[in-house]
């Protein structure tokens, strides 16, 4: 099953005038339901450009977006039911709390979904402890959490919709190696239990590796590549060469590689760097052994 | 959507007109003004005309701008040049119970209405050749006499200045709110009056939270950079007064003088 498909999706920014620009060049793209995906490009490749368009607030200047295999923008009429199927976290997402409670402010999706009371307060508490917002702090005001609190509550803002497809663009832009941590392995454990497709943004191609089963990598306006995580980072070079990086794990074992060392190139976990290193000391006493 | 607004009017160029002296084109524009409502004679409206037709011509300015500069004042033009059609006493050219047309009231109804237009024409070439933080800088130079009357023009100009630079600021915020509430379903579209208003608190709400956040940190930045108000502050731009700007000075005056012999000795048409 398919969760999102795009083909030939272009987007062009203020299209007939000096200042025009195609933000999206043909994108043909299948993401398929369930996976984790890594959306890695450098600024202004036009990644947030493209993830606007799974939930319908850009309008593609030509092509066409299926989400669950249905047209998105075929009735205008259902386009408001896809914005909840397909959850979509902003950059620094802190900035869009209003309401005067954290309750009430993870409670504004479901109720513009039309939900009951009952499944409204439901998903509010689910989408809190997803994110670890304790409820006995349901009733403070947005305004007086810290910075980390604001993001997990904003981010409960959009889990408490339960889309089938959640997006995140850089959900841990600014927050300090733990609060990082603890937001990827927060929305990790939710993939893993809600089984939804998760698409996340991210500079960090630690995290990328660390978190995500693909990676869909966009330059300059066009998609590069899209495929498992694996087999983007063998693609080392081009991936550089955009000037972007690669996680730095595949850095050393690239260069053991080119130094003469018998190590696979496209390592980028910890365990697999463990155990290929743990094959080459092997290798080397068993070697040493021989002479 | 809200970014397709351009603010203020600016027409960026590189023509002599946008390189004069700022402070000089608001003095220019308001002589500009005075003679027009010094010509009570046709023939000096038409230097008027004549003067606006040579510095949009030396501005490279389309002169289509000039409609889009008046478009928005057409019911005022209108309303001006009707009234002064049927309320002039004269000779009646066409009459209906107590309203009529006088030769006088037509007369009267063009002149107003061309005054009118190279007001507004000459006034938005100003605005189009000049950013608007020169508007302020100039604003700020000339008002400056007024210091001594411990009005605090440095501080009313930056205020101006400040103001001006967030405009494109807060209309990207704008923006990127909408976009985020539109996300979580908000319906800013269809609904009543009432409704639509409730619909607009997710979203000022944030941008008031965001604009007192920058006005804070602005206000940081600037004592980090011991800001302390205009007492002795130097300028990066200098403004200099250069030959063109003599230039323009003493065509401006020639016209003014030629538009005050015109009212001596050309018949008036009245």
């Amino acid at each position: 099953m398919t969760a999102i498909k795009t083909e030939h999706l272009t987007y062009t920014y203020s299209p007939g005038t000096p200042f025009c620009k195609t933000a999206v060049d043909d994108v043909n793209l299948t993401i398929e339901e369930g996976a984790f995906v890594g959306v890695i490009g450098h600024t202004g490749s036009g990644k947030s450009t493209l993830i606007q368009h799974f939930n319908g607030l850009l309008r593609p200047t030509s092509g066409r977006i299926y989400i669950d295999g249905e047209d998105l923008w075929a009735d205008k009429q259902k386009l408001r039911a896809f914005r909840f199927k397909v959850g979509l976290v902003f950059q620094y997402p802190e900035y869009q709390l209003f309401e005067d409670t954290v309750y009430k402010d993870i409670a504004f999706g479901p109720r513009n979904m039309g939900l009951s009371e009952e499944e409204i307060d439901r998903s509010v508490r689910e989408a809190a402890a997803f994110v670890g917002f304790k409820e006995k702090n349901f009733n403070k005001s947005p305004f007086e959490l810290s910075g980390g609190q604001k993001r997990r509550v904003a981010i409960a803002g959009v889990l408490a919709m339960n889309p089938k497809v959640l997006i995140l663009d850089e959900p841990t832009a600014g927050l300090d190696p733990k609060g990082r941590d603890r937001i990827l392995s927060q929305i990790r454990d939710y993939h893993a239990q809600v089984k939804n497709t998760v698409l996340l943004v991210s500079h960090s191609m630690e995290d990328v590796a660390r978190y995500c089963s693909k990676v869909l990598v966009m330059n300059h306006s066009r998609l590069f590549m899209y495929g498992d995580t694996a087999e983007v980072f063998e693609h080392a070079e081009e991936i550089m060469q955009m000037g972007l990086a690669v996680p730095q794990l595949t850095m050393i074992f690239r260069r053991l590689h080119a130094a003469g060392y018998p190590v696979q190139q496209n390592i980028y976990t910890m365990e697999d760097a463990r155990a290929e290193l743990q094959k080459l000391y092997a290798g080397r006493k068993g070697g040493a052994a021989g002479c | 959507m809200l970014k397709d607004i351009t603010i203020g009017q600016y027409f960026p160029g590189e023509s002599v007109v946008h390189r004069m002296d700022s402070r000089i084109k608001i003095i220019l524009t308001i002589a500009y003004i005075v003679m027009l409502f010094l010509s009570s004679n046709p023939a000096g409206l038409l230097v008027g005309l004549f003067f606006l037709w040579l510095s949009y011509g030396i501005s490279h300015i389309p002169y289509k701008m000039i409609l889009r500069s008046l478009r928005p004042v057409v019911p005022i033009i209108l309303f001006t040049g009707v009234l002064n059609m049927f309320f002039m006493d004269g000779d009646p050219l066409w009459q209906l119970g107590f309203l009529k047309i006088t030769r006088e009231g037509v007369l009267m109804a063009v002149l107003m209405t061309v005054r009118i237009i190279c007001l507004i024409a000459g006034t938005s070439l100003m605005t189009y050749t000049t950013s608007p933080i020169a508007l302020t800088d100039a604003i700020e130079r000339l008002l400056s006499p007024l210091g001594r009357f411990r009005l605090p023009v440095h501080e009313l100009a930056m205020m101006m200045t400040i103001a001006l630079r967030f405009i494109p600021t807060l209309i990207e915020e704008t923006d990127k709110i909408m976009a985020a509430q539109k996300a979580r379903g908000a319906d800013l579209e269809t609904g009543g009056i009432m409704q639509r208003a409730k619909a607009l608190v997710p979203i000022l709400i944030p941008l008031f939270v965001s604009a007192f956040r920058r006005a804070d940190e602005l206000a940081l930045a600037m004592e980090c950079r011991c800001y302390h108000g205009g007492e002795g502050r130097t300028r990066m731009k200098q403004l200099h007064l250069r030959y063109y700007d003599f230039v323009a000075c003493a065509f401006v005056a020639l016209c003014i003088v030629g538009v005050i012999l015109i009212n001596r000795f050309v018949p008036a048409l009245l």
